[in-house]
């Protein structure tokens, strides 16, 4: 696999949030505006390239059976170390970001790629793959907070956008629009994006536990060659 | 007893988790298909909730805080969590095998749900005491349920219409969640008022 194609595939083609469709909470709930989305977006990208490096390290010494509970403890060691230097040098991002920052313990995004990717592939290859993983689910989140803002706030990063600032669409920044600006976007992605729109239904590719999930809601299960081309 | 009430109250309708706090958004669009499945998997998450916050509640006020570790608590309360799934999953297959049957296959998936750790986590940001944080475990569990069995009755609707090619599966369900979400709006202010 190359490197690049390893990278870019996380932004566009398996963009964790709009294709793969991977934490959704942490999507809707912060792109109220544009700040929060990116400091969400940094802070999973920070916990995701240090994850996937460590995990794709100790790959041959966790045992397979007890790899999920050691991936979450890795997990929620690095999101503490994250969400202690947030508060210490961006305070105001703590507070607006709340209990979100500690649930990226349990954001599907990085528990998926530790599970899809990095226990599968060498070090290197899983850096770059968090990385563009981490671009991507930046990006998704910066396109959503942008329109939400815009239209909803009349700002753009806080600053007073002439026109809309006067006509806003206030239920863009509560909870329904979250809903309806991400079903639009993957809609929109479906449409124009030149992949197949593959995802029929809620994405279970990606989902760590799919294996029992599917006992319940998902038709197929965990298809590795799919993801792993 | 009314601030019992009122949080009560406002933990099932205005700060519903799925529809206005956005946690638990997985299994609320992954489990809703069908009825059944969207009420064996919202009991089990009550039945956890109730169960994670009567142990961490604990754990914060009386290990981590008093000696001064309260930045352990993503690390403490995810592992308490997740063993705590194990066991109740344990306990139930050999004591209770009937409510196993029904809820067992949904309690791995609880382990990994923003929901449950969420409410364990803002029990202890909100300052509640241990009760309080109790009614409000039990409140936002009700919440969920109320909100899954509401959206499996939406999505059913959605199965048999006519959709735009894009729009089917997942944005289509997405938009039908936005407007399930817009009528929770409507309790805004109304809990708070209530009792005034």
């Amino acid at each position: 696999m190359n490197v690049v194609k390893n990278f870019a595939k996380g932004i566009i083609k398996e963009n964790p949030v709009l294709v793969l469709i991977l934490g959704t909470c942490p999507t809707l709930a912060t792109s109220t505006s544009v700040i929060n989305a990116l400091g969400m977006g940094a802070a999973a990208t920070v916990v995701l390239i240090c994850s996937n490096i460590v995990i794709s390290a100790l790959r041959k010494v966790i045992p397979d059976k007890v790899r999920i509970p050691c991936y979450i403890v890795l997990i929620a060691g690095f999101v503490t170390a994250v969400q202690m230097l947030v508060k210490a040098f961006a305070p105001a991002l703590d507070q607006s970001l709340g209990i979100y920052l500690p649930l990226i313990v349990v954001n599907c995004i990085i528990l998926g790629r530790a599970e899809m990717f990095a226990n599968k592939n060498n070090v290197f290859d899983s850096a770059i793959d968090a990385i563009g993983m981490g671009i991507g689910f930046t990006l998704a989140l910066f396109m959503m907070a942008t329109i939400r803002e815009t239209f909803g706030n009349g700002t753009f990063c806080g600053m007073e956008i002439p026109v809309l600032k006067d006509n806003k669409v206030m239920i863009l920044t509560m909870a329904p629009g979250g809903f309806f600006v991400f079903g639009l976007l993957i809609a929109f992605m479906n449409k124009f994006a030149k992949h197949k729109p593959a995802k029929k239904d809620f994405g279970c590719e990606g989902c760590p536990q799919a294996e029992s999930c599917g006992k319940i809601s998902c038709d197929e299960k965990v298809k590795e060659a799919a993801v792993n081309d | 007893m009314i601030k019992l009430i009122i949080i009560l109250l406002s933990a099932v309708f205005i700060n519903n988790y799925v529809l206005s706090r956005f946690l638990g958004i997985c299994p609320f669009l992954g489990v809703s298909k069908k009825l059944d499945s969207a009420t064996g998997m919202s009991l089990a998450v009550i039945f956890v909730m109730l169960i994670a916050t009567a142990v961490t509640w604990p754990i914060q006020m009386y290990l981590l805080n008093p000696n001064g570790l309260g930045y352990l608590q993503t690390i403490v309360f995810i592992l308490v969590i997740a063993a705590l799934v194990q066991l109740v999953e344990i306990v139930l297959k050999r004591y209770v095998p009937s409510l196993h049957k029904s809820l067992g296959v949904y309690l791995p998936l609880i382990t990994t749900n923003c929901a449950v750790l969420g409410v364990t986590i803002l029990n202890i940001d909100e300052g509640y005491t241990f009760v309080e944080a109790m009614v409000n475990s039990l409140g936002s569990g009700l919440g969920f349920f109320l909100a899954m069995v509401m959206f499996s009755g939406v999505r059913s609707t959605i199965e048999g219409s006519d959709i735009p090619k894009s729009f089917q599966g997942l944005p289509i369900t997405l938009i039908a969640a936005s407007i399930t979400s817009l009528s929770f709006l409507g309790f805004g202010g109304v809990i708070e008022n209530l009792f005034a």
